[in-house]
């Protein structure tokens, strides 16, 4: 029976259905409700719902075989897995943001806020600029319209949320996309059937 | 009054493999190897990248040397063990390590168990050390793999796209993650021919038993002129088939270690239902070289920590 680890969301039942088409399915996770678990014996599969940002977890700890997870969340966390696909979808990039017209002062130390603190330290460790990180949870847009922050290192998709905050993207990190990820281990004891999974999703990319 | 005699019953799953590894270690000529003093910090610091995890713990010696509990055992025997290129010395132990855990992020005392083979190292010795990590494995459960690689094979392939430092660790990161589509865009990113990855990403692509994949990866060697190593491995591979070992091992290219230190063959096993690598080793001339000695040398250890829930879940089951 194959584990998949799930994220919760848009994202996720889009992932499903491609599973599914793969072979994979289990038409219990479209019903409505509260289960978190869902298993088709037939299939050899069993489904569950997690966080998005748990995912890597639970596929690195070996509670899941396998699982989709960000790209963002992966470099964030960096999980000892395989990444064994892009699935492309859920395309977005990392990027730093500041208000409109922000120049740098190389001169002082710059203030990052961010989600993703690993993210932004590798990035501007790469370009030798020295930086405070403040680590927020959520809405990192306002740190520096409040002035928490000089510009902020967060996901962008379309940029309309950083438009209405007065921000604009002056950096991109790197590009976002959702990947499929399997434990080192599970995949050595269920080899036949991810790769029956990855060769029949990579015919639908 | 009489004297109690040993009961082995009073021994739990750890221990008693620890005792069952050494007899089968000792059965193949390995001798004890005992550490009973402390290192210096510099030991652990000047090969800092060999370790698991950078961080160790120091105290201050009476005599003002700052000293470490160790993090590892294989430096303290390279270090304690006479340089003697045209023998072979084999040594085994067990000992507590000290290493930040994976899994709470803080320091851990760790038993480990393992063997290192020194010396005048051939494709016997190899074939003999992967045998025993074969065998190490199976006297846990039944349901375990052995993978390995073959590390000059990997440089080789890697050689031909970059010399750049940060680069190759990005495409070795890659190789490590099973992570291929990246490697063409990491090429592009860096003003290689993506086309030129495609010889490696069908390296990393190989994967299982020698049986089935030996011919393969002999024709993707021959076209880089390292097929020598490849023939090198086979006969170390023949030893484990010859032991009705062969299903057990599989070759998988994405197992990565660094090449500072290590070179040749290397491997790790694994167990079904743990979910991390439970044994790891390769051969670490460029270690031994880096430590100005001129043997060669091959080892392995058991992370006894990985096997905790396993070993408990066999007591459980034996009662």
């Amino acid at each position: 029976m194959l584990s998949v680890a799930l994220p919760k969301g848009r994202l996720g039942e889009q992932v499903y259905e491609m599973f599914a088409s793969a072979g994979f399915p289990c038409p219990s996770i479209m019903e409505k409700g509260r289960k978190l678990i869902f298993e088709n014996e037939e299939a050899g599969v069993r489904y569950f719902w997690v966080k998005p940002s748990d995912v890597a977890i639970y596929v690195e700890r070996g509670a899941a075989d396998i699982g989709v997870a960000g790209k963002d969340i992966l470099v964030e966390y960096a999980p000892d897995v395989y990444e064994l696909l892009d699935l492309g979808i859920g395309k977005c990039r990392m990027a730093v943001a500041a208000p409109r017209g922000f120049r740098d002062d190389k001169k002082r130390t710059l203030v990052v806020a961010t989600k993703f603190s690993r993210a932004a330290r590798e990035f501007y460790a790469s370009t030798g600029r020295d930086i405070d990180i403040i680590h927020l949870n959520g809405s990192i847009e306002i740190a520096p319209i409040l002035g928490l922050s000089d510009v902020i290192v967060d996901i962008v998709e379309t940029g309309t949320t950083l438009k209405e905050n007065n921000l604009e993207v002056i950096e991109s990190i790197f590009p976002i996309s959702a990947r499929l990820i399997a434990n080192k281990s599970a995949f050595k004891f269920n080899t036949e059937q991810i790769e029956k999974l990855v060769s029949s999703l990579k015919e639908m990319i | 009054m009489d004297k109690i005699s040993f009961d082995p019953g009073v021994l739990d799953g750890t221990e008693r493999l620890i005792y069952e590894l050494r007899s089968l270690y000792k059965s193949c000529g390995y001798d004890k190897f005992r550490m009973s003093k402390f290192e210096e910090y510099d030991l652990y610091v000047t090969n800092k990248d060999y370790l698991v995890s950078d961080s160790v713990i120091t105290f201050t010696d009476t005599n003002g040397s700052l000293m470490a509990l160790k993090p590892d055992v294989t430096l303290s025997i390279i270090k304690n063990t006479k340089d003697a290129p045209d023998t072979v010395t084999k040594l085994c132990y067990n000992e507590n390590v000290y290493r930040i855990s994976n899994n709470t992020g803080s320091f851990k005392e760790i038993m480990q168990t393992g063997l290192e083979c020194l010396g005048c190292i051939d494709e016997l010795c190899i074939g003999e050390v992967l045998t025993l990590a074969a065998r190490s494995l199976l006297q846990i459960s039944p349901d375990f793999i052995l993978e390995t690689a073959q590390l000059d094979v990997l440089a080789a392939f890697v050689d031909e796209l970059t010399h750049d430092r940060d680069v190759r660790n990005d495409i070795l990161k890659c190789v490590n993650e099973k992570n291929v589509h990246s490697i063409p865009r990491i090429c592009a990113d860096n003003g290689i021919d993506p086309a030129m990855a495609e010889d490696l990403i069908s390296l990393v692509g190989i994967y299982g038993t020698p049986g089935r994949v030996l011919p393969m990866l002999k024709e993707l060697c021959a076209k880089k002129n390292c097929s020598e190593y490849i023939e090198s491995m086979e006969k170390s591979l023949d030893i484990l088939v010859s032991e009705g070992l062969g299903d057990k091992v599989i070759i998988d290219f994405s197992v990565v270690s660094d090449l500072k230190y290590y070179n040749g063959i290397i491997f790790k096993g694994f167990l079904k239902g743990v979910p991390g690598s439970v044994l790891s080793g390769g051969q670490y001339d460029n270690l031994m070289k880096r430590m100005g000695r001129r043997s060669r040398a091959i080892g392995f250890a058991v992370y006894l920590d990985m096997l905790e829930r396993i070993l408990l879940d066999s007591e459980v089951a034996s009662c």
